[in-house]
Order: C-alpha cells, then structure tokens, then sequence
C-alpha cells in the first residue's frame, strides 16, 4: 500500500489548475485532519495568491483591514526559510493580541506550523497547517509529521508556479545527464554503494544528486522517483 | 554564544555585524586570496548577504564576532548553483532538504579550534533541528584536516583547479561526543535557540 506521502504526492502531480489547487488544499485538510490548511504565494511581479480553507468571511475581513501588516505570522515568516511553529512568534503586541483573538473567533485554530518557502529568482510561499489542540498533543502531530509537511509545501509551491507561469514559471525542471545516470543505475537495480562505484563518486554525493533529483520530478522517495522518470521517458532501463 | 540570525537581525547589532564582515575581509581577501568584494567600510560582502541568509554565529562575551557560517536554502538563488555548477557535474542542486554553507570564517582576533567547534556544533544542531539531509558549499581544501579533527568533516563532491572544493557535510556522520568535547560544552549551554523564537526546552537534544 502507497504511504500517506506517495499519495499526497501522486495527488499533486494530477493537478492541472488553480481550481483543483484549491481541492487539494481542502483534501490535505481532511487527510491530516487538521482544521485548516493554507497556501500562500506571492511571485516577483508581487501578485499574491492563495489557496485555503479558512472561512471566506475571514478572509474577506483580513484583506478589508490589510492584517497582512500585523499578523504575526507574515511578519515572522517574510523571508525566513526554516519552518517556523506559531509558539515561536512574537504576539506580544497589542495589536497581535486583538488580532488574534478575531482570528480564534473565525475559527482559525489556536496551534500553527508555517513552512516559508524560498523559491527561484527570489519567489516567496508560504505554507500553514493550523489546528486547535493542546500544546502537547501539537508537538505529537509536528514531530510526526514535519518531514512531510516540508515536502508538500514545496511541491505544492513548485505545482502552483507551474501552473501560473508568470514570471516565475519553472522551466519543465530539467534532469542533468549525472541524475539521470544516478537513476538509471539505482532503476536497473544497484545498490547505491554500486552505483556510486560505477560513477567513481562518493555514496554522499549519489545521495545528493538523488534527493536533488526526486524534488525535481516532485517524488515521494527514490523509488518513486525512479518509476516516474521511467514513466515520462526521461530515463530507460 | 551561538546565535541563530537572519541577515535582517543583524542590522540591529552593529557591532556584531561590522566585526562579522571585516573578520571576512581578513581571511577570505587578505589570508586566502579569493577574489571577493571589500567594501569601503571594510566588509566583505557578496550578493547573497543580500537576501537573508540565516547565519550561525559564536558571539564573544563583549559581543563581537568570533567565528560564523552562512546557510541558505538550495531552492532559491545559492552561489554553488550559480557559479560552481562546473563543478558538481553540472548538477543544479535544489532540495528542502540540503542547504548551502559557506563563508566559514573564524576571527583572527581570538582564532581557535574551540570557536570552529562552536560554530560547526551550531550549524549541525540547526540542520537535524530542521530535517536537513546535507549541507554542501565550497571550501578551501587546506580546511579538510581540521574538519575531521573537530568531529564533523565534508565528503569531497568535486573539486576544480581553482583549488576550490564541494563538500558535503551529512547530518548523519557527526562525531557528536567529539564534537561537543572540542566545543568545550554541548548544545544546552552553548546555543542561543531563543534568537529562532523557541524556549530551550522545547528542543529535542540531539542524537548522533
């Protein structure tokens, strides 16, 4: 059986438009079963998008009084790149405090986890999980699942890039001859201290090209990556 | 202290930061020889300064540098991408998971191994923290020897004959116990954790 991860990342691959986008969102909710889940980007040319599941009446009111200069959370993740829990940011503010308690309101969830995401030329995302729980029942769910989280706001990232293609389109993420050399190997079934050889690179350096190479094609392992470069003819075994 | 600071922190700190950029100027243009930029405050400086990098720092007791790194995500702009691709195969490294490292610079004022295990002993504490899998960057290979002697040395990815070298250090071969013997302390006394916003004990100690 697909694990939670290769689901989610098979799932992403089919979205075509911004529509579906905003389902998957909504699908990533009730999969990890957290009250919200949002996506947040805003390219070079400064055009925000985003796709969530906060109630529209929130969102409304957040944009009509621009919270944007306020939230915490924007002001703590703007050009950040490590994920960034909510407990960590500064709401010490009066006007955080009040901010906050209109979001808890809204039925915005006390308990966040915010992944910022640098992307090419400079392109800045932003990706929440947010869900009401105790602290501890909070750290349970972060420490399980942040790995995952961190890849899915990067795909989720790359996905909406791609389907805008505005100035930051991403160009079709192309494979150098090495990682697909890389693939090949590991696909026609060697080991990686094998394929390493083969290459005359060290281990770590195969793994390096690995790891770079399954984000590209937006997999959810090596394997995965392996099968779906098999699958769009990028590489023959 | 180990600070955790993003370029824009910096600013607020001046004292830190001037001694942070002209401790670069002195070993990256005057000791090494690269071919970097010095500004006319004395700063070495690079367009990479220039879009919030997260810096891991050993801030002396009276408050000025004494050694630091330089991390930044390999999914937007990295120099190793930009200018060094000739040197990884032509392999465009991009992942979450791996960040680039560079800049490692120890202040001539106070030079020591226990500053260079400081300074390494935060950047691995920083990396596991976050889920990293490798940090890669170029060094200077007369670098090598001491890496290993602290706990924590680089795999040669590839090296060019600029006498410039990729490494990758893994966050899973850390001599950690060494590490910490080197650094003359370990994480809970050393990092300051509260500069990223967290409470020390909200961290997980870490594990080799």
């Amino acid at each position: 059986m697909a694990s939670r991860i290769e689901n989610v990342v098979e799932r992403l691959q089919q979205v075509r438009t911004l529509d579906e986008l905003q389902r998957l969102v909504e699908w990533l909710r009730d999969l990890y079963q957290v009250d919200h889940v949002i996506y947040h980007a805003v390219n070079r040319a400064g055009e925000p998008y985003a796709a969530l599941t906060y109630a529209p009446s929130w969102v409304d009111h957040y944009l009509e009084q621009d919270y944007g200069r306020i939230d915490p959370v924007v002001l703590g993740c703007y050009q950040r790149f490590h994920p960034v829990d909510w407990k960590q940011l500064d709401w010490s503010a009066r006007s955080a405090r009040a901010f906050l308690a209109e979001a808890l309101d809204a039925g915005v969830g006390n308990q966040g986890l915010s992944v910022p995401i640098r992307g090419p030329s400079g392109q800045f995302a932003l990706f929440t999980v947010n869900h009401s729980c105790s602290d501890t029942e909070w750290a349970r769910f972060t420490t399980a699942h942040l790995d995952d989280l961190i890849l899915i706001s990067h795909y989720l990232n790359q996905k909406a890039l791609e389907i805008m293609r505005g100035s930051d389109r991403v160009p079709d993420r192309p494979l150098s001859p090495r990682e697909l050399d890389a693939l090949t190997l590991l696909g026609m079934g060697m080991s990686r201290a094998q394929a390493a050889e083969r290459l005359r690179i060290s281990e770590h350096t195969l793994r390096v090209y690995i790891e770079s190479a399954r984000f590209k094609l937006g997999a959810a392992n090596t394997t995965h990556a392996v099968a779906l470069a098999m699958a769009c003819g990028k590489i023959i075994v | 202290m180990i600070r955790f600071l993003y370029g824009d922190a910096l600013d607020g700190m001046p004292v830190l930061r001037d001694t942070m950029f002209r401790d670069r100027a002195t070993q990256f243009a005057n000791r090494l020889g690269w071919a970097v930029h010095v500004d006319e405050n004395g700063h070495e400086r690079d367009e990479y300064d220039d879009i919030n990098p997260l810096y891991v720092i050993w801030q002396c007791s009276d408050g000025r540098h004494g050694g630091s790194l330089r991390f930044l995500p390999t999914t937007g702009p990295v120099m190793i991408n930009d200018h060094f691709a000739d040197l990884t195969g032509g392999v465009r490294i991009k992942s979450p998971r791996i960040w680039e490292c560079t800049r490692f610079c120890i202040s001539p004022a106070g030079a020591s191994r226990k500053t260079a295990a400081r300074v390494l002993l935060g950047a691995a504490a920083l990396g596991k923290h976050f889920r990293l899998t490798h940090a890669l960057g170029v060094f200077d290979p007369a670098m090598k020897r001491i890496y290993h002697a602290l706990g924590w040395q680089p795999v040669l990815a590839a090296s060019g004959a600029r006498d410039i070298h990729v490494g990758l250090w893994s966050f899973d071969d850390i001599d950690l116990p060494r590490l910490r013997l080197r650094a003359g302390g370990d994480e809970s006394e050393l990092l300051q954790w509260d500069d990223l916003g967290y409470e020390t004990p909200d961290i997980t100690p870490l594990s080799a």
